[in-house]
């Protein structure tokens, strides 16, 4: 019985490290692509719908730039800026002719460019599955942790999780720059009133959070498989965790990954069948007890 | 309300003495194809061009027709009418309770609450493999039991027949869908587009105006699925994915949405397409992408659009009503 598996793993410190820390590496990886999404619509106020689609291009960057450097770390860098970069383009040629569009065509648009995006990387890339392995730097004995062992790469997921997490939140509220997008958001027209470059704001918010999905797809490359499409599954969890934390707070991206990810890897030992439809459950019950999110701001 | 039940026998006459005057197989197909796709068309354009509710999930209730008349009929029943009765039933449920949720907040949250609740279908027919065959999808062809109706047996086994049969069937969705917007309902489910907050302050229950209308286009995708299904005696997991959804977005925003016309006529253009694209390249998601950003930034509306405001056919259509005072059936607003 698969229910007496999760009873049994609740009791035992060893299965309960190994199943969060699976929890924690999908819930960082969700957090960076749902973070940029969430800092996108906040900003912007364009729902990214091409966000997974930045996602998957973090991870073929990564596979074309580690068999060309061979190096993670320095590819791992370039990755994400290069989706940083691409992001900023596509703003500046695309994203900023629909501003003052009706939702439907904001809304069309980056669907549009899902279907162009998932077709651009099959003629580049091909159809097939592509695997990166560990780099070189991970290929080492995993870290015993409360009598179970952890592979050191999920744990740098984790780190840079958390290190992204709290650099994002410190960029927005301490620093100038931060106080200025947070400003944007707030009230575009005061902000361009004071003599601030808006235009340029947004295209750097659209960097931003384009270089969280690149992120996101490259500390996944990795460890999950890499295909056309990849993209489809992971816009979808981020939508989910943007309902559950709030659309445009950036804690409740982080709180809303956490959680997706404990459902999901505790959901997978006690109902492996309907495992997916965790989330969708968590989901419901926050839609009808708090319609907002956890961290969201009173209507949308 | 007469002329609509007029003008939609009219068509639906035509379009099945037609084949009695020429007659191919291909074209058969091909316009049974355009018909239940543009069903397809105008259940989503209920959503998007009346009430202002984007759904990108309108598959799962496509997929789950298609499915629906697929089991029933190859596995508990023989009797056509009714698995199909049931499967637009079974759509129509799927719709009420997603649509339960899809609707708690705004716009937005919409659009994609109702892409995710689609994928969580798609997860179900793939992995639900006793059932729904997972992967392969439903293989071994859907049986076609003649239908036995008032005495008379009528078998849809063959192209033509099967062809009358959708006729009937898609013409009829179409002048009730013609009904629904212009009856008062429609009326109101036109002001919420137009100013949601306005509509909920003068004391309409928005909220359950849009839940029946999500329902209600739940169950023609779901008409359309099932015909589907028993066109091509099948149902694949790609009924329920998302680019599927793209499909009646793609048909509705190339079409035009002001219109019942504006869908139909983008199903057709689709088909086309899709058939010219396959020929050339399988890159048919890049063809399909780039032409919605064309039509996103530069036309910003459909096809039928263009023509129905035009001036030329305002005058047209004025001169037309002077002469008898009537209104143009399927064509008109």
């Amino acid at each position: 019985m698969e229910l007496m598996k999760l009873i049994d793993c609740f009791s035992s410190l060893s299965c309960l490290t190994t199943q969060i820390t699976s929890a924690l590496i999908l819930g960082m990886i969700l957090f960076l692509v749902a973070s940029g999404l969430s800092l996108i619509f906040g900003v912007l106020g364009v729902l990214n719908f091409a966000h997974g689609a930045l996602y998957m291009l973090g991870a073929y960057f990564t596979y074309t730039l580690l068999t060309l450097l061979g190096n993670f770390g320095v590819t791992a860098i370039l990755a994400a800026i290069g989706v940083g970069v691409f992001g900023v383009v596509f703003e500046r040629i695309f994203i900023k002719r629909i501003y003052s569009s009706p939702l439907l065509y904001q809304l069309l648009l980056c669907y549009a460019f899902i279907l162009v995006l998932d077709d651009l990387v099959k003629i580049v890339w091909g159809y097939e599955f592509k695997s990166i392995g560990l780099p070189a730097a991970f290929r080492r004995p995993p870290v015993k942790l409360f009598g179970s062992f952890v592979p050191s790469y999920y744990l740098f997921i984790i780190i840079v999780g958390v290190v992204v997490a709290i650099a994002l939140w410190l960029f927005l509220s301490r620093t100038k720059y931060g106080k200025i997008i947070r400003a944007t958001a707030h009230s575009s027209e005061m902000v361009s009133a004071l003599g601030i470059n808006v235009p340029m704001v947004y295209a750097a918010v659209f960097g931003i959070g384009s270089l969280l999905a690149g992120l996101g797809g490259v500390l996944a490359g990795p460890v999950r498989s890499i295909y056309p499409g990849m993209g489809a599954s992971i816009i979808i969890e981020s939508f989910i965790v943007v309902v559950i934390g709030g659309l445009g707070s950036i804690p409740g991206a982080f709180l809303g990954a956490i959680l997706i990810g404990l459902m999901r890897s505790f959901g997978i030992i006690g109902f492996p069948l309907i495992e997916e439809s965790f989330t969708f459950i968590l989901m419901a019950i926050v839609l009808i007890i708090r319609p907002r999110g956890l961290f969201g701001k009173e209507e949308a | 309300m007469k002329k609509t039940i007029f003008w939609g026998s009219i068509i639906a006459v035509i379009l099945i003495i037609f084949p009695f005057i020429y007659y191919s197989n291909f074209m058969i197909n091909y316009l049974t194809q355009i018909l239940i796709m543009a069903l397809f068309a105008v259940s989503l354009n209920l959503l998007v061009g009346y009430t202002g509710m984007i759904s990108f999930g309108h598959a799962a209730y496509f997929g789950i027709g298609a499915y629906s008349v697929g089991i029933l009929l190859q596995k508990y029943s023989s009797n056509l009418l009714g698995s199909l009765f049931l499967a637009v039933v079974f759509s129509a449920i799927a719709a009420l309770v997603i649509g339960f949720f899809c609707i708690r907040l705004g716009r937005i949250y919409f659009a994609m609450l109702s892409l995710a609740f689609a994928q969580i279908i798609y997860t179900i027919v793939i992995k639900w493999t006793g059932m729904t065959g997972g992967d392969q999808g439903l293989i071994g062809g859907i049986p076609k039991p003649p239908i036995s109706l008032l005495g008379l047996s009528f078998s849809i086994g063959t192209p033509l027949n099967f062809y009358i049969f959708t006729v009937i069937l898609v013409i009829a969705s179409f002048v009730i869908c013609k009904f629904i917007v212009d009856s008062p309902f429609g009326a109101i489910l036109k002001t919420i587009r137009d100013n949601f907050l306005r509509t909920y302050f003068i004391g309409i229950p928005v909220k359950i105006y849009q839940l029946v209308i999500f329902v209600i286009a739940g169950t023609f995708a779901g008409l359309s699925g099932a015909l589907m299904a028993l066109f091509i005696s099948g149902a694949y997991p790609d009924f329920t994915y998302w680019t599927k959804s793209a499909d009646p977005i793609f048909m509705i925003l190339v079409g035009g949405m002001g219109s019942l016309l504006g869908p139909i006529l983008g199903a057709a253009i689709l088909n086309l397409l899709t058939a010219y694209i396959t020929m050339y390249t399988h890159l048919y998601e890049l063809v399909m992408g780039t032409v919605l950003v064309i039509f996103i930034l530069s036309l910003k509306k459909g096809l039928a659009d263009y023509l129905l405001e035009s001036e030329r056919f305002k005058r047209w259509s004025s001169s037309l009503a002077k002469k008898k005072p009537s209104r143009i059936g399927l064509a008109t607003e």
